[in-house]
């Protein structure tokens, strides 16, 4: 043992991914040579969209192999870094991995700098990030992520869609990605409106998600038996991200439930 | 027509290079780390609110530094690097102060004998433990030695003033106004001069956070209530 390895003291890159590609390629998610497509878990339906403090992120929490549904509990939407979410439809594993080095990369970036990226920044970090995984997406293993956060010169929040090559799409009102991501936008069309405060926020992402896993086999609904809720997140410049806990959520939905409820039956 | 040789014997060697090292040391000014009751706080007389000598390099690890600040600041990216590396590649809980110290430890040790000048170096890692008794602290010189400390370690050119006059002080048993008010008046005495609160940089790692990283850095309005209180 002798220490730090050269490139540690040479190097001057403030890239995590540079880092470890250069180094230690091993622990980056690479391809597997062959079309895993049928086989890998799937992640269904992300939903995000303004609100009067800032950005809410939302998503349902079930994973599935083709018919079969693989978790009920996987958590696809989560905090970037202190102001930023980002939630991911598509391959599971891909995606979680993504996520984990998204997460990585910006926390590098503060450290080695000294200062936090800005959003636009970090979104344009996320795009290359996707087109370095390319090779991937063209097995069919692609994931999709939805990316939104706040900083002081946009304190109002942005929203950031992207595509498998790695294109970056500003949303200005709301945004749904994944499977059910068609149900749910048409839910939102009718419900999202300018500056909805959180409680009413949470509201409208409940319903969007019911809606989508009403009518997407892919997409998880509230769950009671097990007491597992759709992952929500907000994001504002006061209090950065927080997560709403599930015990809320679940209340809202029992709400949203009752409601339906009694309009199918009058 | 070439140079005489000449012999200079190892120890002369040593010795050159040690002298010439901690004269650059002793010409910064002193940074002490102190544990508190529920963290550890690192305290840094520092006049620049942007050249840093305190820094986060981990989740629970935290580090500081006194000397050339190119150099240290290349070490101290060198630990960011060597933890995320190895957070990413095993698991977060997996990047321990220990393994960080001995690589800084062979790093300074391999420029000190084998680079034609050593790094003009202090640092000190200090690792929040999950219990009070699990803190660590590592204080690593110029030439690769490291010793570790119980209760609080200064570095810099008044090291030994500031460890002097912080003697038989527990601070793990205090909290975190009165052990910064410690640190402070330890830091003034071995200079001889008042330290007005913008002239300090001080973080802390603390225990008691929800957050998965327990750096953060006190602004100078959170240093003048500790200071007040």
């Amino acid at each position: 043992m002798s220490g730090f390895p050269p490139a540690f003291l040479s190097s001057t890159s403030n890239s995590f991914v540079e880092l470890a590609r250069s180094l230690a390629p091993e622990a980056l998610p690479q391809t597997a040579g062959r079309d895993l497509a049928e086989q890998a878990p799937e992640g269904t339906t992300i939903i995000c969209f303004r609100t009067a403090a800032g950005i809410l992120m939302a998503g349902d929490r079930r994973a599935t192999i083709g018919n079969l549904i693989a978790s009920h509990s996987m958590e696809k939407v989560k905090a970037a870094d202190d102001f930023s979410v980002i939630g991911i439809a598509g391959t599971a594993g891909v995606a979680l991995d993504l996520i984990r080095l998204f997460q990585l990369e910006l926390e590098h970036y503060e450290k080695i700098e000294g200062a936090r990226l800005s959003l636009h920044g970090k979104a344009n970090r996320l795009a290359s990030m996707l087109r370095g995984n390319l090779g991937l997406a063209m097995q069919g293993l692609s994931v999709v992520p939805l990316f939104a956060g706040v900083d002081d010169s946009t304190p109002h929040g942005q929203i950031f869609s992207f595509d498998v090559t790695g294109g970056k799409y500003e949303e200005h009102r709301f945004h749904a990605i994944g499977s059910g991501s068609g149900f749910a936008r048409g839910a939102l069309k009718k419900l999202w409106r300018a500056e909805l405060d959180t409680a009413a926020a949470i509201t409208v992402a409940v319903e969007a998600l019911f809606d989508a896993s009403d009518d997407d086999s892919a997409t998880g609904g509230p769950d009671f038996v097990r007491q597992i809720a759709p992952t929500i997140f907000t994001v504002d410049l006061d209090s950065g991200v927080t997560e709403i806990d599930s015990a809320t959520v679940l209340e809202t939905a029992t709400e949203v439930v009752d409601r339906r409820t009694r309009s199918a039956r009058s | 027509m070439s140079q005489a040789p000449f012999y200079v014997s190892p120890e002369q060697l040593m010795k050159d290079r040690a002298d010439f090292a901690r004269k650059g040391i002793a010409r910064g000014r002193s940074v002490v780390v102190l544990r508190f009751d529920e963290g550890i706080l690192l305290l840094a007389e520092n006049p620049s609110p942007t050249l840093h000598k305190i820094a986060e390099i981990y989740d629970r690890i935290g580090f500081a530094a006194v000397g050339k600040y190119n150099e240290f600041e290349t070490l101290r990216q060198a630990g960011v690097r060597y933890a995320d590396l190895r957070g990413y590649s095993y698991h977060r809980t997996d990047v321990t102060a220990r393994g960080l110290t001995n690589a800084y430890a062979q790093t300074l040790a391999g420029v000190f004998t084998t680079e034609s000048k050593p790094f003009e170096v202090e640092l000190v890692v200090a690792e929040l433990g999950i219990t009070a008794e699990s803190d660590q602290l590592y204080r690593l010189s110029y030439d690769g030695s490291v010793i570790d400390e119980a209760e609080h370690v200064a570095i810099g050119g008044q090291a030994d003033a500031i460890t002097a006059s912080l003697a038989g002080l527990r601070t793990s048993e205090l909290g975190l106004a009165a052990v910064f008010d410690h640190g402070v008046a330890a830091l003034a005495a071995a200079t001889r001069s008042t330290l007005p609160t913008e002239d300090l940089e001080a973080a802390v790692l603390d225990r008691t956070t929800s957050r998965q990283r327990t750096f953060r850095r006190l602004d100078e309005a959170a240093m003048s209530a500790l200071r007040e209180d």
